[in-house]
């Protein structure tokens, strides 16, 4: 028989001014089970809770409810009052009558009755309330970091600074990503790659990190504290160890007509080569397809002159095992490539920008090539076509950006600052250069980004015309571009040398099967989902994976990196303790009725489900059973509503206390 | 002074079913900011919608609620990714077996209403009491507890038929 405690809050006057807390404490006292019933000020308060520490043990009471506010509010502090006087945790139940009640109703007999009720309830869903042991699970103090860029960058290095091992694990051959490409960076203008390349140099010489790159991930399997992730490293066809970097392989390789995708394929390299002068590592690779010694057999120069003999035509992807306790996924954007539609996208292409077909019809990122001093023209701005340097240039805003019918409808945010940049950058170029952009709308929010924007209208002379552009065609060596401009409300015609395109930012390549094999939810463009938009903006819905970076959603530099900074925070706030602990309100399979029909594993958004083999002694198989693992298990209950045998239980919300509570009702 | 409050012949039975997320956080955001409403709703709390079994609703019916309301987070905010997608869907399909067997779908109704809309549950609640209470009592189970609850005389050719069967 249950010895039940309750507890009834006056709450100042905030519960007794509407509810006749007296009458309830005694109408309870005479329930079925209740061996203890009273009222108290304020029960949250150090008496209050002394209160009921002494009546559990002087009244040996199994069970206890406390009617004050919400649990929302104070169900952590009654339970933790309870285990102190010894009552496992979760057999402390709180009645809410006071914002459920006292507070949203006048009359005080009605409140009374209400508050009665309530407490009743509470009262019949303890007795079938079980002790509940807290869960622990170990937790591995190693973390997997997935890009290379500054977001992957940055959470890596804080989290190897805190002593932490990191493993950080790139898709190209060097770390760096799309920052490593920028010219200058807005508002400041500083040089991309001088406050990049430092940050690239550290993960390098960092003990505690563990780079993998030309490498990508095969399978993540496990959950928080524990995952097993499977690396695929793939064959550079030059031995890391070995290689010294000298550079000679690239030199000699008579191979050299191959379009550098780092210089958005303006630049040319060879088959053998490091994507960018900086790399990091700074090991060449071999690019298989375009390798004369892979393609015919024939050449192998590159070994030939390899001093240290690092170069192995012979070498296999291999595939690596790391165990991990927290996963940062940072993977970065890839800009939307307008002349073509993408295979069994909603999205549609933008043909009437003859992107692809006119060469001097660029997008924002092969600019940034453009305008960098380590860039294929060494910082001078220069058309692709005949190589001059263009009089008349032309942005273009949110090309697919903002284009419902197109079929991305959000904002890219970072191309009204770069346009602008670009402006500042063309002028500073070109002196007698003229720019124009043609934009919907100026989005400047940030700290001095619209003095940013302004100063390219007023200082840096850039036309920009509200309006957009509605077709663009090629005259002899010029492009003409035809808009509207809408303030005005007259047609423009600009015969220009040169148009960039600012286009919009989407998910890398790959994104949607990289979440897959995560178990992480994302969106209809394939950015990473968050686990609240507001309150828990780096961590994704399932525990133990976070997001940093544009994966997310389009970001700019300092925005990323605060991201990136905070998904490490929260790394680190894993890794603080051995052990994991956590609410035991898991489900749990009563495996003698499962049927295996596994209708729960359909439902569960978490993967927890698994598949459990039940064998004799003789180790036949008896039955497939479902087992739900506590530790991925999110406690949402969505498999119990759904389990046609009723075999699946969420405990703390037991079929048993709910129809309980209704029963009281 | 208040408005007299209005008197009521009948004072129906709400039983409301929230998720602990977003509608009961609702409700308590009401009570923060003192909104009033009917003092006829009970609400239990889930962690999910989607933990909702309609076993549950029957139940309430059953023990005499005349209405009941079910409310969770909006479609696409859900704590737990999906699980009031699942309610939602459990739902519809459910709403239809009732109808089939004769409960006025008026007495149901499902909602969404976020933690930040305090205003909402107010009326939901509000127009839910209203409208129940237009209906009056909802007396189906009932009359069907009766029938079920057997006097032990046997009275009928039927009982007698199988009593000598045994």
């Amino acid at each position: 028989m249950s010895r039940i405690g309750v507890f009834i809050c006056h709450c100042g006057e905030n519960i007794s001014r509407t509810v006749d807390v007296e009458r309830v404490a005694q109408e309870i006292g005479r329930l079925p089970g209740v061996s203890f019933s009273t009222d108290y000020k304020y029960m949250c308060s150090d008496p209050g809770q002394n209160l009921l520490k002494n009546a559990i043990k002087e009244q040996k009471l199994t069970h206890v409810v406390v009617a004050a506010c919400s649990p929302r509010m104070h169900e952590k502090t009654f339970r933790k009052a309870v285990e102190a006087a010894g009552l496992n945790p979760f057999l402390c139940e709180m009645a809410n009558i006071r914002e459920h009640c006292s507070w949203v109703h006048e009359n005080r007999e009605e409140a009374t009755v209400k508050a009665i009720d309530i407490v009743g309830m509470m009262v019949e869903r303890v007795k079938k309330n079980r002790v509940l042991p807290t869960i622990t699970v170990p937790v591995t103090k190693r973390s997997l970091v997935i890009g290379g860029g500054i977001a992957g960058i940055q959470a890596a290095l804080d989290i190897a600074d805190c002593g932490h091992e990191v493993i950080l694990v790139e898709r190209e051959p060097s770390i760096g990503g799309h920052m490593a490409q920028l010219s200058e960076t807005f508002p400041t203008l500083d040089c991309s790659q001088c406050i990049m390349t430092p940050k690239m140099v550290d993960v390098a010489n960092h003990p505690k990190i563990k780079l993998y790159t030309y490498s990508e991930i095969e399978r993540v399997e496990g959950y928080i504290g524990n995952f097993q992730v499977t690396i695929k490293k793939k064959a550079r066809s030059v031995d890391e160890d070995k290689c010294t970097g000298c550079g000679v392989c690239i030199t000699k390789c008579p191979q050299k007509k191959i379009p550098n995708k780092f210089d958005c394929n303006i630049g040319l390299r060879s088959a053998i080569y490091v994507p960018f002068p900086q790399a990091v590592p700074n090991t060449p690779v071999i690019d298989r397809d375009n390798c004369t010694k892979f393609k015919t057999g024939k050449c192998g120069v590159c070994q030939k002159v390899c001093g240290p003999g690092a170069v192995d035509f012979e070498q296999q992807d291999t595939l690596i095992v790391e165990a991990v306790g927290a996963i940062v996924v940072a993977t970065g954007f890839d800009l939307y490539t307008i002349d073509e539609k993408p295979k069994g996208s909603p999205i549609k292409g933008y043909g009437e920008f003859g992107h692809g077909k006119i060469p001097d019809v660029i997008d924002g990122m092969t600019f940034e090539r453009l305008a960098s001093a380590s860039g294929p023209t060494g910082g001078k701005i220069l058309r692709p076509s005949d190589g001059k340097e263009p009089k008349q240039i032309v942005f273009i805003q949110c090309i697919g950006s903002r284009a419902r019918e197109k079929g991305i409808s959000y904002c890219s945010k970072v191309c009204c600052m770069y346009t602008a940049k670009h402006t500042m950058l063309y002028h500073h170029k070109v002196h007698d250069g003229q720019a124009y952009v043609f934009f919907m709308d100026a989005r400047t929010p940030g700290k001095s980004y619209d003095e940013f924007w302004r100063r390219s209208i007023e200082e840096e002379e850039a036309v920009y015309i509200r309006g957009m552009v509605s077709r663009l065609y090629q005259k002899g060596d010029k492009v003409v571009v035809m808009g509207s401009d809408i303030a005005v409300g007259v047609q423009v015609e600009i015969e220009a040398d040169m148009v960039v395109l600012a286009t919009a930012i989407q998910p890398q390549k790959g994104a949607d099967s990289l979440a897959q094999k995560l178990g992480i939810s994302y969106d209809k463009y394939n950015f990473y989902s968050e686990a609240h938009a507001k309150l828990r903006p780096v961590e994704c819905a399932t525990a133990g994976i976070y997001l940093a970076g544009a994966c997310q959603g389009p970001k700019d530099i300092p925005e990323t990196v605060s991201q990136a900074s905070a998904a490490a925070a929260k790394v680190m706030t894993l890794f603080s303790k051995d052990q994991l602990e956590r609410e035991p309100i898991v489900a749990r399979v009563r495996e003698f009725g499962c049927v295996g029909c596994f209708a729960c594993k359909k439902v569960c958004a978490y993967g927890a489900v698994e598949e459990k083999e039940i064998r004799d002694r003789q180790g036949n198989l008896v039955k497939t059973v479902a087992f739900v693992n506590p530790g991925v298990c999110a406690g949402c209950g969505t498999c119990q509503a759904t389990c046609p045998s009723k075999c699946v239980e969420l405990d703390g919300y037991t079929d048993e206390q709910v129809i309980a509570m209704i029963e009281a009702l | 002074m208040h408005p007299e409050k209005q008197k009521h012949t009948f004072e129906p039975k709400i039983i409301a079913f929230v998720c602990t997320w977003c509608t009961y956080a609702g409700a308590d955001l009401a009570g923060t900011s003192r909104m009033q409403y009917p003092s006829n709703v009970r609400v239990l709390k889930f962690p999910c919608t989607g933990r909702i079994d309609p076993v549950f609703i029957l139940k309430a019916f059953q023990q005499g609620a005349d209405g009941v309301l079910v409310s969770g987070c909006h479609p696409g905010d859900c704590h737990y990714i999906a699980g009031n997608f699942h309610a939602r869907r459990r739902f519809a399909v459910f709403r239809k077996l009732l109808e089939f067997v004769g409960v006025d779908l008026n007495r149901l109704q499902f909602s969404w209403v976020s933690a930040a809309e305090g205003g909402k549950w107010v009326e939901v609640v509000t127009d839910l009491t209203e409208k129940v209470r237009s209906m009056g009592p909802m007396t189906e189970f009932k009359e069907l507890a009766l029938e079920e609850q057997w006097s032990g005389t046997i009275d009928t050719p039927e009982l007698q038929e199988a009593y000598n069967a045994i």
